[in-house]
């Protein structure tokens, strides 16, 4: 037997639920994360930047303030002061003209000087030849014509932008690793218990019915699809079984007649026989296809009730009238073979269902009854009872006999389809008498049981009353 | 002796139809055959016939519609159907359409041709007689009295519904079916002999030392009450 791979490999793994799914988080928790880090980017930079630009401005008023108290000679001095002071802020003073007075950077483009708020622009610290730097400067024009620029290097600001951006990097690769073996291992881990149930039920497929899907044990989800998988082969084994036997069964009882319908014909044309010989003859033939009809009629209205059918039309049924009616109607045959048939019956009782299928029912009871229900010891008179009655919101019909009864463990096979006990092979009827009433008492919601009478056999039959006073 | 019949089948099996005339026709009757259901609601509807016979699955016109149709055509020959389904609620639709009986596929040809002739008497507008007579065997349906030869003879209720039928259709044949059907309203075949069992008390009841039997066992159909002078 082969069994199929599968779809393992990555191409299989690539292509499961579980991947896909894992691949679309990973992406939107990467773009989540990207977007969070370029925010805090943002908003760092527009900080630092505002902090600086204050700073500025307060360098300016002070200087600016200098400039009022000493003039130009003052506020010369200070500049070039301040301007030799370690990690100092930037400082350019120039005339008018664009000569420089005093500071610590050059390079700075005239225009610069016009912006009226804190910008950015390059430079180049006098102290470290050529360096080429971004800062952030604010400048003004003092009332002598000189122009002032204050400015800070922003190279701590890029600094932390390069900090962030290698983050947002870590942050994205690892994503990108864990995650994608995370999917991975999810993947590989729901592929291999799918190609553990595809291979299973391949199996089944292929004909092996005992076998079932794995069930690991973690209760989650696959488990209680396997569960509720294994519960329907169960059920589909069950109906095999049946099925198995029913057709073993039908091969028995339908072939019996069948044969013994040829061997009549046969035998009729085999010898010169007379008239009344061909006659007998065919009366059997016609005696034996009447029973083939009967057990085929059956066997269609059983099928029928356990698909439903008659459902549709139930009406509200008087039970009491109903089982008195049957009681009535069999009285007479039961007191010709020597039994009793007693009836006990509550009025009134109503359900809602199929008179028909329930009177056959109740009918096909009492017939079994006086079948096989004569008691074991000579003599002794064979009594059938027949009772109804409310049991809360069932109504409970019984049919009993004081014969030999069904042991324990031979009562589920009698109610099954052409389920006759051997004993009962060679006696008269179909076998389907209690299947059918089974099924009919499925179709009015209820159920069929057998239990022992001592001595005998009791049926028990519960189905919904209606009209509950 | 009941008189000849005019009876029109409408069945698409051919073999099966012409085992019906056959028979119909050694029965002392006249049959005619339609094919379909169009041909079939054709012919019936030129009248003449006593009773139809309509299969339920027709080419052309199935049976249900064609004698809805006829019915709406006023048309009021009795219709026994023929169906292979057979089930109980088929059997309510197909009354509920129009059809007078039902008979189920396979069946013996004694029990159709007990129906056909029981139908076939409804044609004769009813009047529901207060009494029936058969010689000196009287049923009173106003009393519920049942007399042989002036001597009461007291009656189980079912035993006289039993005996009313009977004697409603005296001369023609009835057959158990008909009588579970016509007495105890169920369509089952009760298996054993329960039926037989109540003829034969009710036979004990008014035949019983008398010369002349009126209760008649009609072997392989059913049972008949008349008075075989």
């Amino acid at each position: 037997m082969t069994r199929a791979s599968g779809f393992s490999g990555l191409k299989g793994l690539v292509g499961t639920t579980a991947f896909k799914l894992s691949v679309v988080y990973l992406l939107a928790s990467a773009l989540f994360s990207a977007g969070l880090i370029a925010y805090v980017g943002w908003s760092a930079r527009r900080l630092i930047d505002d902090q600086i630009g204050q700073t500025l401005t307060a360098q300016i008023n002070a200087l600016t303030d200098q400039y009022r108290i000493g003039g130009a000679r003052r506020l010369t001095s200070v500049v070039e002061r301040r301007s030799r002071e370690p990690g100092s802020f930037l400082f350019l003073l120039q005339e008018q003209t664009g000569e420089t007075i005093a500071g610590n950077i050059s390079g700075v483009t005239a225009e610069r000087f016009i912006a009226r708020k804190a910008v950015i622009t390059s430079y180049k610290r006098l102290d470290e030849e050529g360096q080429t730097s971004e800062a952030l400067v604010r400048t003004t024009v003092l009332p002598g014509n000189q122009r002032l620029l204050v400015g800070r290097d922003v190279e701590e600001r890029d600094r932390l932008n390069t900090v962030l951006n290698q983050a947002l990097r870590i942050l994205l690769g690892g994503l990108l690793i864990f995650g994608g073996l995370g999917s991975f291992f999810v993947a590989r881990r729901a592929l291999a218990r799918i190609d553990a149930m595809t291979a299973t039920s391949q199996s089944i497929m292929a004909g092996d019915l005992a076998e079932r899907l794995p069930v690991s044990g973690s209760s989650d989800e696959l488990d209680r699809l396997a569960l509720s998988l294994n519960a329907m082969l169960d059920r589909i084994g069950e109906l095999m079984q049946g099925m198995k036997e029913v057709s073993d069964n039908i091969a028995h009882d339908l072939k019996t007649p069948l044969t013994r319908l040829r061997n009549s014909a046969e035998q009729a044309l085999r010898a010169d026989k007379g008239q009344s010989d061909y006659r007998g003859a065919l009366e059997r033939c016609i005696a034996e296809s009447d029973s083939l009809i009967r057990t085929f009629n059956a066997l269609l209205l059983i099928a029928r009730t356990e698909a439903g059918a008659g459902a549709d039309s139930f009406v509200t049924v008087d039970v009491s009238r109903m089982i008195e009616d049957i009681c009535e109607m069999y009285e007479p045959s039961a007191e010709e073979s020597g039994a009793t048939l007693i009836c006990e019956v509550e009025p009134d009782l109503l359900t809602s269902g199929n008179r028909e299928l329930l009177g056959q029912v109740v009918a096909n009871l009492i017939d079994n009854a006086m079948k096989y229900g004569l008691p074991p010891v000579a003599g002794a008179m064979a009594q059938i009872k027949v009772t109804a009655k409310k049991r809360h919101s069932r109504i409970q019909i019984t049919v009993s006999d004081n014969g030999f009864g069904i042991p324990a463990e031979m009562r589920g096979r009698a109610v099954e389809r052409f389920g006759r006990l051997d004993a009962s092979r060679n006696k008269p009827g179909s076998g389907l008498g209690l299947s059918l009433a089974t099924a009919v008492a499925h179709l009015h919601k209820g159920r069929l049981t057998l239990d022992s009478n001592d001595p005998g056999l009791i049926v028990i039959l519960e189905i919904q009353a209606v009209g509950t006073e | 002796m009941l008189g000849l019949m005019r009876i029109l089948i409408v069945e698409d099996d051919v073999e099966a139809a012409a085992y019906l005339v056959k028979a119909l026709s050694e029965a002392g009757h006249v049959a005619d055959h339609a094919r379909d259901g169009l041909s079939g609601y054709g012919m019936a509807e030129e009248g003449g016939y006593d009773c139809l016979i309509v299969d339920r699955m027709l080419p052309k016109m199935d049976g249900l519609s064609m004698i809805g149709g006829l019915r709406q055509q006023g048309l009021e020959t009795p219709v026994l159907i023929l169906s292979a389904l057979g089930q109980v609620d088929d059997r309510v639709k197909g009354l509920r359409a129009g059809g007078d009986d039902y008979l189920a596929k396979p069946y013996a040809f004694s029990e159709l041709l007990a129906r056909v002739e029981i139908l076939s008497r409804r044609k004769a507008p009813q009047v529901a007689e207060s009494a029936y007579v058969v010689r000196d065997l009287r049923l009173d349906r106003l009393s519920h009295k049942v007399t042989r030869a002036g001597e009461d003879i007291p009656m189980q209720p079912r035993e006289f519904r039993l005996l009313e039928y009977l004697m409603r259709n005296a001369g023609r044949v009835v057959t158990r079916t008909m009588l579970l059907e016509q007495v105890w309203d169920y369509h089952f075949d009760p298996g054993t002999n329960v039926i037989d069992v109540h003829i034969s008390r009710l036979r004990s009841k008014i035949d019983k030392g008398q010369a002349r039997p009126l209760l008649h066992t009609v072997r392989g159909a059913g049972y008949v009450i008349r008075d075989e002078g």
